[in-house]
């Protein structure tokens, strides 16, 4: 049996929505911020897996571009979530309410 | 045949890291969740010979990645409990349901062949030189940019890291 890319799409689609659900339902912000990464990643092996299916490689470039832009995006996102945590000590994102009118 | 084994064996270990991100309370298992996924996911990427992807996958976000991870919530604290009430009554349900639909839609999708280009007969070979070769020609611009990119964000970070809450905002708090 072959391994065709449709089994790396849905693989890729499965640990879309894990990742998504996990966004909805966890109020911790740093395992929301977790599923971001996953929901990348599982983008990223789709790029990756119909690249190979079109004997392409500019799919794999804009892989490595996500990374770079994940990678930046986890420095600043971690830097304000110790900034918030220094001033209301918690990481729970239903605490941040500080706009409700 | 073997890529079969493999699909098997490091399709699974993915989805349970991934389980095991989403539903264990306690962030430190779901980080270690989250970078046996990323790893098994570098072996994909040499199943579908992105050898120089791989091998950035492993060093970048398996390793520095959910390295700074783990050191956020090792200093955040991970022993305080989560509270999972939620202030939004119809959240839950909602997003349940969103989440199995959206899934529904995605498999509906995905099992129409969609790629519309056919399948080539020379295989695409990620190596450190093709993918350079491409990066440096076509993709140099927005190579250029992720430069800058990375000094706003390096630079962004420190500026957050030095904030100190004026005496204003202290007394407000």
């Amino acid at each position: 049996m072959d391994v065709t890319a449709g089994w790396y799409l849905a693989l890729g689609a499965v640990l879309f929505v894990i990742g998504a659900s996990g966004m909805l339902l966890r109020r911790n912000a740093l395992v929301m911020f977790m599923s971001i990464e996953l929901m990348l990643n599982a983008v990223n092996l789709t790029f990756v897996a119909v690249g190979r299916h079109t004997g392409d490689l500019n799919g794999q470039v804009a892989v490595f571009f996500v990374m770079v832009v994940a990678a930046a995006e986890v420095v600043v996102g971690l830097a304000i979530m110790i900034a918030v945590f220094r001033r209301r000590s918690s990481a729970s994102v239903d605490d941040l309410a500080m706009l409700k009118g | 045949m073997a890529e079969l084994l493999l699909f098997i064996v490091f399709g699974s270990i993915a989805l349970i890291g991934a389980l095991t991100m989403v539903l264990h309370p306690n962030p430190v298992h779901g980080a270690l969740g989250l970078m046996a996924t990323m790893l098994s996911i570098a072996v994909f990427y040499v199943v579908n010979s992105g050898h120089f992807i791989a091998a950035v996958q492993v060093v970048v976000y398996a390793g520095a990645v959910m390295t700074l991870f783990l050191f956020v919530i090792m200093m955040i604290g991970v022993d305080r409990a989560e509270n999972l009430e939620e202030r939004l009554p119809l959240q839950r349900p909602l997003a349940i349901g969103l989440g199995i639909a959206f899934l529904v839609l995605i498999v509906l999708i995905g099992s129409n062949a969609w790629i519309t280009a056919p399948a080539s007969a020379e295989a695409a070979n990620g190596t450190v030189e093709a993918v350079a070769d491409l990066l440096f020609t076509d993709w140099l611009l927005p190579f250029e940019v992720t430069t800058l990119l990375l000094i706003i964000a390096s630079v962004g970070a420190v500026a957050l890291a030095q904030f100190e809450p004026t005496q204003r905002q202290r007394d407000e708090e």
